[in-house]
């Protein structure tokens, strides 16, 4: 029989253990645990194999065109043939292969512009949270004006002045939507502010940029994960939507909101052109949104107990 | 009677400051949407291009960029530019061959009728899913409709209506593909759109309601011994009034920003396809004057939101 003072001192142990063994296994361990989140991760890890490796997955050339191929139907219909899986399009070109290498520009316009939009925001956040004063009120009347225009009608907008490439897409996503990271980060630095360990830091004389980087910065990671996670979700979709408007990528580099755009022609007689990449936009972002889901979960608790925000 | 007017005299003073007081505070970014806008159109893109068809031979263009003033320094186009805003002139739409603002302004009707619709719409279905999902929350049904609001975010808008188009218009055919006229014409494009904002908004309903329900008078109705049905209807459900009023209120930012592609897709005759067109048609006047009015809209709509807040709750002061 153990004492209870025993079972006490192992349980510690085991605690002290279990902190040990190092924040990524108790990442992946949480992760297994949140069966939506593995969910996501699954997907994502997919989506990402499929982007990387499209040359040697893809059955064939995503922009050869075959005309004598044109508008077959997917395999499990009439007429369809396993050679196409999905079908072809209105110039003969397979589904599939356009959707697996679609993948490759939803990612990295998701990618880079979230990058783009959390380097701005996450900076500006940070100064005007950290300095405030006249810069706070530049910078937070500036957020009031981006929020003023709804982010699809600016994305627009300076497409229209820039012209639509692969760059002009991300820089402008990147332009639109670095609002939600200031005023996030300001918020939590303006809270860190507050914090005893940061007055304590500046009363012995430490640097602005010492505070900056050695306490600020640290505690408001989690929060720019966070919403980076969502932000590549809200890319992915705002790319398609660009790109079916025509202001997106240009052919003949393949998106799956260029596809739905030529495939809505086609609608009356070959519903599959529109329907598959539209399918593809789904399954990604839902991936993105539970693995958001389960991130936010594990990096923020605060939120859990409040519910999904 | 009159010993209340004083006190109601006050409070009615205390409400008109607050609105002037907000009135005033859309002066900055009106200016600095002015400046966005100015930097976009005239620094970082060629104006004359922007503003004339593809066409356009050089003698054109340099008409054009003497009659802009473009040859004069940049604060003084920015002057020009600021003075003809404040005269209501936004500029001449060369498609149209008239002043830009007026036509903006005739498509608004066609766009409320489609943004009434979709908030209908979006109302029956976030509001009684949201309050569900919270009262019976971690069950089956909550799990359902928190996985069902996350698919409607996952879906493209644009998707979902050329989905809704296959559907009910191409193989059902029990509504129009496209246009604008009978009652059916409005079902698909409101639909599209309302299934958009419900996704958001079911989540913030959800979540308000679950703050609510944790409230102490919510636990003290239930310690008096109150069915849970009562619980949720007379106390929880009154107040989670407050916060879905306003939540649906604030939408108006994600109803133009959903109306840009509904009406595309629906050739739904209202402002959002007009700024699509001008944008593809590079009619730079319109597309100018569509950030403004849009602009305008979007604060006014969180105005009123704050406002109706306000006077739900009476606990909330005026600043």
């Amino acid at each position: 029989m153990t004492t209870p003072i025993q079972t006490e001192t192992a349980q510690i142990v085991t605690v002290r253990k279990r902190k040990k063994s190092g924040s990524l296994s108790r990442f992946f361990r949480l992760l297994w645990k949140s069966k939506v989140g593995t969910i996501g991760l699954l997907i994502m890890a997919a989506i990402v194999f499929v982007a990387v490796f499209a040359g040697a997955i893809a059955p064939h050339d995503p922009v050869k065109t075959n005309v004598s191929k044109r508008l077959l139907p997917p395999m499990w219909l009439e007429k369809g043939n396993s050679d196409y899986p999905l079908g072809t399009d209105n110039l003969g070109r397979d589904v599939l292969s356009r959707i697996i290498y679609g993948s490759q520009v939803s990612l990295i316009v998701g990618i880079f512009a979230v990058m783009l939009a959390g380097a701005i925001g996450g900076l500006l956040g940070l100064v005007s949270g950290y300095y405030g004063g006249w810069i706070d009120a530049i910078i937070m009347r500036t957020v009031d004006a981006f929020l003023a225009i709804p982010s699809m009608l600016l994305m627009l907008i300076i497409l229209f002045v820039m012209g639509p490439s692969l760059g002009t897409l991300i820089f402008t996503l990147g332009i639109t939507n670095w609002v939600k990271y200031a005023r996030i980060i300001r918020g939590e630095v303006l809270s860190m502010k507050e914090r005893d360990f940061v007055k304590a830091s500046r009363t012995v004389g430490a640097s602005d940029a010492r505070i900056i980087f050695t306490h600020i910065l640290p505690n408001v990671t989690s929060s720019f994960i966070v919403v980076s996670t969502i932000s590549v979700a809200a890319a992915i979709i705002s790319e398609a939507s660009l790109s079916f408007l025509g202001l997106g990528v240009q052919p003949p580099t393949v998106s799956w909101g260029g596809m739905l755009s030529d495939g809505r022609q086609y609608l009356a007689t070959s519903w599959w052109v529109a329907t598959f990449p539209g399918i593809a936009i789904t399954i990604t972002v839902l991936g993105i949104i539970f693995l958001g889901d389960w991130i936010r979960d594990v990096l923020d608790p605060k939120m859990k107990a409040k519910g999904s925000k | 009677m009159s010993s209340f007017s004083p006190l109601h005299h006050r409070g009615g003073e205390v409400v008109r400051n607050y609105l002037i007081k907000s009135v005033l505070q859309i002066i900055p970014v009106l200016l600095l949407i002015s400046l966005i806008v100015f930097i976009l159109v005239r620094v970082t893109g060629d104006p004359v291009a922007l503003m004339l068809p593809e066409t356009a031979s050089d003698e054109d263009r340099m008409v054009l960029t003497r009659a802009l003033g473009l040859d004069q320094p940049i604060y003084v186009q920015y002057i020009k530019f600021m003075g003809d805003l404040l005269q209501g002139d936004f500029g001449t739409s060369y498609r149209y061959n008239l002043p830009a603002l007026p036509i903006i302004l005739e498509r608004l009707p066609a766009s409320f009728e489609l943004a009434i619709a979709s908030m209908i719409i979006a109302t029956l279905i976030s509001v009684p899913l949201g309050i569900l999902s919270a009262v019976k929350r971690n069950s089956y049904l909550d799990i359902f409709i928190t996985g069902a609001s996350a698919l409607g975010k996952a879906i493209p808008h644009f998707w979902l209506g050329i989905m809704l188009i296959l559907l009910f218009a191409v193989r059902m055919k029990i509504a129009p593909v496209s246009g604008r006229g009978t009652f059916e014409h409005l079902i698909l494009p409101a639909l599209t759109l309302g299934v958009g904002i419900a996704a958001e908004t079911t989540r913030l309903i959800r979540s308000s309601m679950l703050d609510i329900l944790g409230q102490d008078y919510i636990r003290t109705a239930r310690s008096k011994g109150l069915i849970e049905t009562l619980v949720v209807c007379k106390h929880a459900f009154r107040n989670s009034l407050i916060p879905v009023v306003t939540i649906m209120a604030l939408q108006s930012s994600a109803l133009i920003g959903g109306a840009l592609i509904s009406e595309t897709i629906f050739a739904w005759p209202g402002m959002g396809l007009l700024i699509v067109q001008a944008v593809n048609g590079r009619d730079m006047a319109i597309v100018q004057a569509s950030i403004f009015v849009v602009a305008f809209i979007v604060i006014l709509g969180n105005l009123i939101a704050d406002i109706l807040y306000r006077l739900l709750d009476p606990r909330i002061k005026y600043k």
